[in-house]
């Protein structure tokens, strides 16, 4: 604007508003976060779930792959096996429902399969790990520790590798192929695994083989078994036993009327095994309220749909030849007061059975660690601290056999994390977990710029067909539905680049910087309306308070 | 929120929907074909109404123009040339020497954008220009109270000028007085809440929509700032005709309607989604279509984020709330918004 040296009242040259700094209005700013969503906060594995539906929305499904098992390396396998917490927590559930992310991860890694995507190991660091047990734990430290470029050699006692991934998990759910192939994919990064071979002292075969540092990852084989009242004509099994003969195609012991005595996955799994191998009746005996069985209710629902029955809120009192008593019980109402939650009611009832499999629980077997003195074990698993080492100095424990929720899926966490503590120790460091950012609540969103799109419902097989083998029983999503169930993600707390902030600024004080580059705001100009951050559908800005 | 057919969801452009994310209910989406996203997700965008203006904080009105005239820009090759009523809009863009406008753009008097507008188009019209085209704006006092008169004229004479009312419902920078579109029972410096029906009249007021549909000109539309591919949609379809147009935008006002500035597109978006702001269109007189309403609430949602209806949701007001409803209701019948 020229406005100097002219003469008193005559018209001025037109100028711009642009001289007018608006931004001194402001009272509040706006900046761009990122936030933790929900799914990736509850993924035991830490996987960056909303990272790669984002990728795969867009058809990359090679980076996706790429990003996904940059925390898990086994996607077409927990793809099918993962209880998938992350859809429990996820905020599409306040909306319709939830998005099938476990669905998603198993069709990327059936690319990853198909395409026969590798991974690449680190930079050759000098070092060497053992690992006792190759279980999904092991494995998925191995995996991590040889990307860190550290030497890695897995003692597994068993005859194949996967540990409870092929000796607990049925076939219907998890096919030996898809297991087989995502463990190559690890050996082929120069993962040493030794099978048959049982560890007996940790600290000999540590200096035989000159590794620097231990990792166990035996997991926790051991079955509770119960010794019941009377004389027992029948036999009584141990239920993680029976799962491992049916995989070895040892002889069937699951015949005539089965009764399973448990609540959890590994009774269910029993039951629908039992129902495949053509037992004649099969019965799950739970102590539980159909509500408050640890077995998660899809797979209690399939075991019914199979022809199982499940028998709530009965406990095993006597044997006696084929007669099995069962007491009734009931849900104690002071139960709030710290009273046992289900108890006796006094009444009994009867069944017949030919065979009884208890699935009761698992811990870690002590006889492992006879040998090795300076290892404490506490409440029945290994004792570890905050960065899971034991208490000996360089040896650290993962999976079942410490303290976890027990899934496969914690156990590739365990696996993730234990990797990055011995990363750390072996460079003289304490592991520190990168701070968390701030969880993208579904309060944070505006949902009503999302499109309707209810779930994609993966293909299950027929229940009459599912009695007649072990053939899977869910199938896969088709191509199309994988790319629209991904595109249901809602980008919780991560901008997804809608352009809504940059539109809807009513003084233009957003500049977009392109696809993929974000947008920044000028200060100059921004009012601090905060217009942006109400209409950020997925909660990426953040308003916070100017200096005044 | 319900579940809705997946066919009836993409009322802005009526493609086949194809599942993208955020659809087109967004400004931009990356997933989306680049000729289905709006002017404003471009960078190319003109701003014809640029930064450093000085509307209040979240004003809706600001937002309004830029988005309209940015598709008007797009749809005629940037040959616009603007007259714009007293008002608001002319105020806080043109303080002297000053300007935020980077289109042709002149000032009127309050009562006399849309004769003014009409000499422009008769001057082109002389000059043999046919490219060039003649938007007339001004705010809802301009419209449907003071220029009123010269409006009606130049639908009468069915001149090629496309006439934008940003209707915030009242004299918003002379201090919130009522204007004949300030809607029932709203609380202004002139229509104050109290006695027995605090606030604006029932059954007062006029809604020029309807109005301009009677005098049967080519093309008249209601848009709102919530819903840009639709509003896009309506300016570049009403400047595929010749002759007089009407484009009715509601624009929330912060500080006329006491609602917080961050809620400008939300409560906009409230107004439609209640059935207090129909969206519709009408060629030659006729209704020719209308937005469904995506997800339905409940007015009194939409009236407790405004103090000027604060009286309304007191317990002893229930029967200005009823009616309120009733007005939602009709609206919802005679223009089919579900």
């Amino acid at each position: 604007m020229t406005v100097q040296h002219k003469p008193f009242a005559i018209t001025l040259d037109v100028g711009s508003s642009h001289l007018n700094k608006t931004g001194s209005w402001r009272s509040m700013r706006p900046v761009y976060v990122d936030r933790l969503p929900p799914c990736n906060k509850t993924c035991p594995s830490g996987e960056d779930i909303q990272g790669w539906l984002s990728l795969a929305e867009e058809e990359d499904y090679e980076g996706a792959w790429r990003l996904l098992t940059r925390d898990n390396p086994f996607p077409a396998i927990m793809g099918r096996v993962c209880y998938h917490p992350c859809e429990g927590a996820c905020n599409r559930g306040s909306l319709d429902l939830p998005v099938g992310i476990n669905s998603v991860e198993r069709f990327i890694g059936e690319q990853g399969l198909i395409n026969n995507w590798q991974f690449e190991a680190g930079e050759d660091s000098g070092k060497k790990v053992m690992i006792i047990g190759a279980g999904p734990a092991g494995l998925s430290a191995a995996y991590h520790l040889r990307r860190f470029g550290h030497a890695v050699t897995i003692y597994e006692a068993a005859e194949k590798p996967g540990g409870m991934l092929r000796y607990g998990i049925p076939k219907y759910r998890l096919p030996r192929e898809k297991l087989n192939a995502e463990i190559y994919r690890v050996e082929n990064m120069g993962v040493e695994i030794v099978l048959n071979h049982k560890v007996d002292d940790i600290e000999v075969a540590r200096k035989a083989g000159g590794f620097d540092a231990v990792l166990i990852c035996v997991g926790a084989q051991k079955s509770n078994m119960l010794t019941f009242e009377g004389a027992a004509d029948i036999p009584v099994l141990d239920a993680l036993k029976v799962l491992r003969d049916t995989e070895l195609e040892r002889p069937n012991q699951l015949i005539g009327r089965v009764v399973v005595y448990g609540g959890g996955n590994s009774a269910m799994d029993v039951a629908r095994t039992a129902v495949r191998l053509g037992a004649q009746d099969v019965k799950v005996i739970s102590r539980e309220d159909p509500d408050n069985m640890t077995a998660h209710k899809f797979e209690v629902i399939e075991t019914i749909e199979e022809g199982s029955e499940v028998i709530n809120l009965r406990t095993i009192k006597s044997v006696n030849g084929h007669e099995i008593t069962l007491e009734i019980m009931k849900i104690s109402e002071q139960h709030h007061s710290g009273q046992l939650r289900v108890v006796g009611t006094g009444e009994y009832e009867t069944l017949e059975a030919d065979v009884v499999v208890l699935a009761i629980g698992q811990n870690v077997d002590p006889v492992l660690f006879e040998n090795s003195t300076a290892i404490e074990l506490q409440e029945r698993t290994i004792k570890v601290d905050s960065i899971m080492q034991t208490t000996q100095e360089g040896i650290f424990a993962a999976g079942d056999a410490a303290p976890s929720q027990r899934s496969v899926t914690s156990a590739l966490g365990h696996g993730k994390k234990s990797a990055r503590a011995i990363n750390a120790w072996l460079a003289g460091k304490v592991y520190q977990p990168a701070p968390q950012n701030e969880v993208a609540s579904f309060d944070k969103m505006e949902p009503w710029y999302y499109s309707d799109a209810p779930r994609t419902v993966q293909p299950h097989l027929d229940a009459v067909r599912r009695k007649s083998g072990f053939a899977e029983v869910v199938g896969d999503l088709e191509p199309e539905h994988a790319k629209y169930e991904a595109r249901r993600c809602m980008s919780c707390g991560n901008c997804f680049e809608c352009d809504n902030c940059y539109g809807i600024c009513p003084d233009n004080a957003i500049r977009k910087l392109g696809q993929g580059q974000g947008y920044e705001f000028k200060y100059d100009y921004c009012k601090g309306c905060g217009m942006c951050d109400t209409e950020c559908p997925c909660g990426a800005i953040n308003m916070i308070a100017e200096d005044i | 929120m319900n579940k809705q057919d997946t066919s009836t969801l993409n009322p802005s452009d009526r493609q086949t929907v194809k599942f993208y994310q955020t659809g087109t209910f967004t400004v931009g989406n990356r997933l989306l074909d680049e000729e289905f996203r709006t002017v404003q997700a471009t960078t190319e965008r003109s701003n014809s109404l640029d930064s450093g203006h000085r509307a209040c904080q979240g004003c809706g009105q600001a937002l309004g123009a830029r988005y309209a005239l940015d598709a008007a820009m797009r749809a005629t090759d940037n040959k616009i040339i603007a007259a714009n009523a007293t008002g608001c809009l002319e105020v806080f863009t043109t303080p002297y020497p000053e300007t935020a406008w980077s289109i042709p753009w002149v000032h009127s008097l309050f009562g006399n954008v849309a004769a003014v507008a009409s000499g422009i188009a008769a001057a082109l019209k002389s000059k043999g220009d046919t490219t060039t085209r003649v938007i007339a704006q001004g705010g809802d006092g301009g419209t449907t109270d003071i220029g009123f008169g010269c409006l009606s004229g130049m639908f009468d004479r069915n001149d090629d000028v496309l006439y934008i009312c940003y209707d915030n419902g009242g004299y918003m920078n002379t201090g919130v007085q009522r204007s004949s579109a300030t809607p029932p029972a709203a609380r202004t410096a002139t229509t104050m809440p109290v006695g027995d029906n605090p606030g604006s009249s029932f059954n007062t007021g006029k809604y020029l929509p309807t109005i301009a549909m009677a005098h049967e000109i080519p093309y008249v539309a209601t848009a709102s700032v919530h819903d840009l591919h639709d509003l896009e949609r309506k300016v570049e379809k009403a400047m595929t005709f010749r002759g007089a147009r009407y484009i009715h935008i509601n624009v929330p006002c912060p500080l006329g309607w006491g609602s917080q500035p961050a809620f400008t597109i939300k409560l906009s978006r409230m107004g439609v989604e209640c059935g207090l702001v129909p969206l519709f269109e009408a060629e030659n007189g006729q209704l020719t279509d209308s937005t469904k309403i995506r997800y339905r609430i409940p007015v009194e949602e939409y009236l407790k984020l405004q103090r000027r209806f604060a009286h309304v949701l007191k317990p002893h007001n229930t029967h200005q709330l009823d009616a309120i409803r009733a007005i939602a209701e009709s609206n919802i019948k005679r223009f089919n918004l579900l």
